[in-house]
């Protein structure tokens, strides 16, 4: 019977019912995507660095980030809706197997992630060139690619211990990845050092975290251990545990005291690496964070909502300013954006705190526009770095006149960063103050507003350096090569598009929101 | 809550050790200045989680989770948890490699510097950023 109406192929449905009707039979390649999207680069990357060709490393890297691109858009329209998929990793059902779990919140930041790379790396294939030494090209990509794969893992995985051996895969990389830019700088020996010292303490606080919530509950799977210590909201031991992990997760994510490897490593870095990192890691990590503290711990712990309320939102608010004013001071431009980030990561973080739908959507809309706002900075930095061989504003003074192209790219991604109307910035800007106004606190509206003028100015800092001010006596610099500038364009248009149609960006968020709002969903058994 | 008794305190004797080993750790990191021996702390640190979650999968009266040859398993034996001890395999496989890339970085900065100090490399490094200033610093007005 299931044979007869599997040939009926024209009703899906049917196809469909008809699969789960005869066991084993029904995996299709769609099933398997959430394992592919990880495979696909973790298998490339020791391959780059087995062929060992230098002329084979950027297509194989280029490859491996547009397939994992394509199959984030594939699942990201499948669970967009509310939908969740559950993967189980060899057939082995969670709790015991580890389970991948899909849903709106994750494949939003996968699209996020995997789309960065796939317009980075063309980007970074001159940058690389020029930036980084010759004969560790091949080296380079392998590295990116585990970063990257790195980064997926960690927000693709529904278990709690799978969470930190991804982001030790990708914090490894990372280091290596910030120590390339010693070729142009030394000191990115010492930020990739200091920030190797930073991470692994994070890293272990945060695997000190999951050891006590697996002595609590005895599984490390998230949904089961959320089910398991819903009622143990006295626990001492889950307390601690919430504790190491926030602490943990929260040097990942530079929370504004424990940022101290950021600027740093954000300056020294390849241009093409701080543009990846910028838009990816830090956003992964808040992910985590949000993961953690919607899905694992529920929202209506005492402790957790005394956290939010007592230290999150007023680090928040500190980063929101502290790091504003910072950035205007500085007279690096790559340093500038690196402390703006610590700014806007304060944004993110604030909409965490205000424990509602609409600070969550409103958090999770940020971290995608944000993304590819500093993205399209950063690579316009790194162009400026291609032609004039530094980034300080007195070396790149003028620079409109020359590179009028990526000049008006920095532009545009500088108005996002302010949130001017029309720019992806504003929309989550702007939900994160009805956010404020819902939960009845308008002053913290008014510093939202207010911190944004900070940005007014150091982004005026920016096109004034550009454009206002004569350039030096140097040697004529032309535009940067195309394949510099089409990915700076496609992510500065990028911020125009998702500031005008929000279906995407609001819509992902919400239902994302929604979800974490919802708790946990509990164990699915039934997977594939 | 839970009384100060000696009983109390030996009964957690795997937890003193774990907090005590892990403020040494840390400790280190952060009180000594040469890098190599902040790697040191780094690795008494890490250990210290290693012998929480060994320490966590033992079972009052169990034996090693191994099951006999003949494969006749008594279900009365008490096996000791063997997952934490798998898990911590590789957080020390982790641990390895952040050591060797600590290691290696170490290499490449004395190259680079001339010196594994943190004071000095510090110093250094204030001096770069002077000359930055220096160098780049009217474009603030001498402000930054």
């Amino acid at each position: 019977m299931a044979a007869g109406r599997a040939t009926n192929a024209a009703e899906p449905g049917a196809a469909q019912d008809a699969g789960h009707a005869v066991e084993h039979v029904a995996l299709t390649l769609a099933d398997q995507l959430p394992m592919l999207l990880i495979l696909v680069p973790l298998v490339a990357a020791p391959l780059i660095v087995l062929l060992g060709s230098r002329r084979l490393a950027w297509p194989l890297a280029y490859g491996a980030a547009t397939a994992s691109f394509v199959m984030a858009v594939f699942l990201l329209m499948r669970v967009i809706g509310g939908e969740v998929i559950s993967y189980h990793i060899g057939g082995w059902a969670p709790p015991l197997g580890i389970e991948y779990r899909v849903d709106s919140a994750n494949a939003f930041v996968l699209f996020l992630v995997t789309g960065i790379a796939t317009v980075v790396l063309p980007y970074a294939r001159t940058s690389v060139a020029a930036e980084v030494d010759g004969q560790h090209g091949t080296l380079f990509y392998a590295m990116f690619l585990l970063c990257f794969t790195g980064l997926l893992g960690v927000v693709i995985t529904g278990d709690a211990f799978n969470v930190f051996v991804f982001l030790e895969i990708s914090s490894l990389s990372t280091y290596v990845l910030i120590a390339a830019g010693a070729v142009r700088d030394r000191r990115a020996l010492t930020a990739a050092y200091d920030y190797l010292i930073m991470g692994t303490i994070g890293a272990t606080f945060f695997v000190i975290g999951l050891g006590l919530l697996y002595m609590a509950t005895g599984t490390l799977n998230m949904a089961d251990i959320a089910e398991r210590i819903a009622d143990q909201t006295g626990n001492r031991t889950v307390r601690a545990a919430f504790a190491f992990i926030v602490v943990g997760v929260g040097l990942k994510a530079a929370i504004y005291p424990l940022h101290l490897w950021l600027p740093n490593a954000y300056t020294y870095a390849p241009s093409a690496v701080t543009a990846f990192l910028a838009a990816t890691a830090t956003k992964v990590a808040i992910y985590v964070l949000m993961r953690f503290m919607f899905s694992v711990f529920q929202p209506l712990y005492l402790v957790e909502v005394k956290t939010l309320e007592f230290i999150i939102i007023p680090l928040a608010l500190l980063a929101m300013f502290a790091a504003s004013v910072i950035a205007i001071f500085q007279t690096d431009l790559k340093r500038l954006l690196a402390y703006s980030s610590l700014a806007q990561i304060g944004y993110m973080l604030l909409g965490i705190g205000f424990l509602s739908e609409t600070g969550l959507t409103a958090a999770i809309a940020h971290l995608f526009n944000h993304g590819i706002t500093k993205a399209a900075l950063f690579m316009g930095v790194g162009a400026l770095v291609l032609r004039f061989g530094n980034s300080y504003c007195d070396g790149v003074a003028g620079a409109g006149r020359t590179m009028p192209w990526t000049s008006a790219a920095m532009v545009i991604g500088g108005l996002s960063l302010i949130g001017v109307p029309g720019t992806a910035g504003f929309i989550s800007k702007w939900v994160l103050v009805q956010g404020a106004l819902e939960a009845g606190w308008w002053p913290v509206a008014m510093l939202i507003v207010l911190s944004s003028l900070l940005a007014v100015v150091y982004v005026w800092r920016m096109i004034e350096t550009l454009y206002l001010q004569p350039a030096p006596e140097r040697a004529a610099a032309g535009e940067a090569p195309l394949s510099m500038l089409v990915p700076m364009w496609l992510m500065a248009l990028a911020c125009i598009w998702f500031g005008l149609n929000t279906e995407l960006t609001l819509g992902a968020s919400l239902s994302a929101a929604k979800g974490f709002m919802a708790g946990s969903p509990g164990l699915i058994l039934a997977g594939h | 809550m839970a009384a100060f008794t000696l009983e109390f305190i030996v009964g957690h004797v795997n937890y003193w050790l774990f907090t005590v080993l892990m403020m040494t750790g840390l400790y280190i990191v952060v009180a000594k200045g040469n890098l190599v021996k902040k790697i040191v702390g780094l690795n008494v640190f890490q250990t210290s989680v290693f012998m929480l979650y060994i320490s966590m999968g033992k079972v009052t009266g169990g034996t090693a989770p191994i099951f006999p040859t003949d494969m006749q398993i008594d279900p009365d034996t008490v096996y000791s948890n063997p997952l934490p001890h798998v898990l911590i395999l590789t957080a020390i496989v982790v641990g390895v490699a952040t050591t060797s890339l600590g290691l290696a970085l170490i290499v490449r900065i004395q190259e680079q510097f001339g010196t594994i100090e943190e004071d000095e490399l510090l110093e250094i490094e204030k001096a770069m950023a002077a000359e930055d200033t220096r160098l780049h610093g009217e474009a603030m007005g001498g402000l930054a």
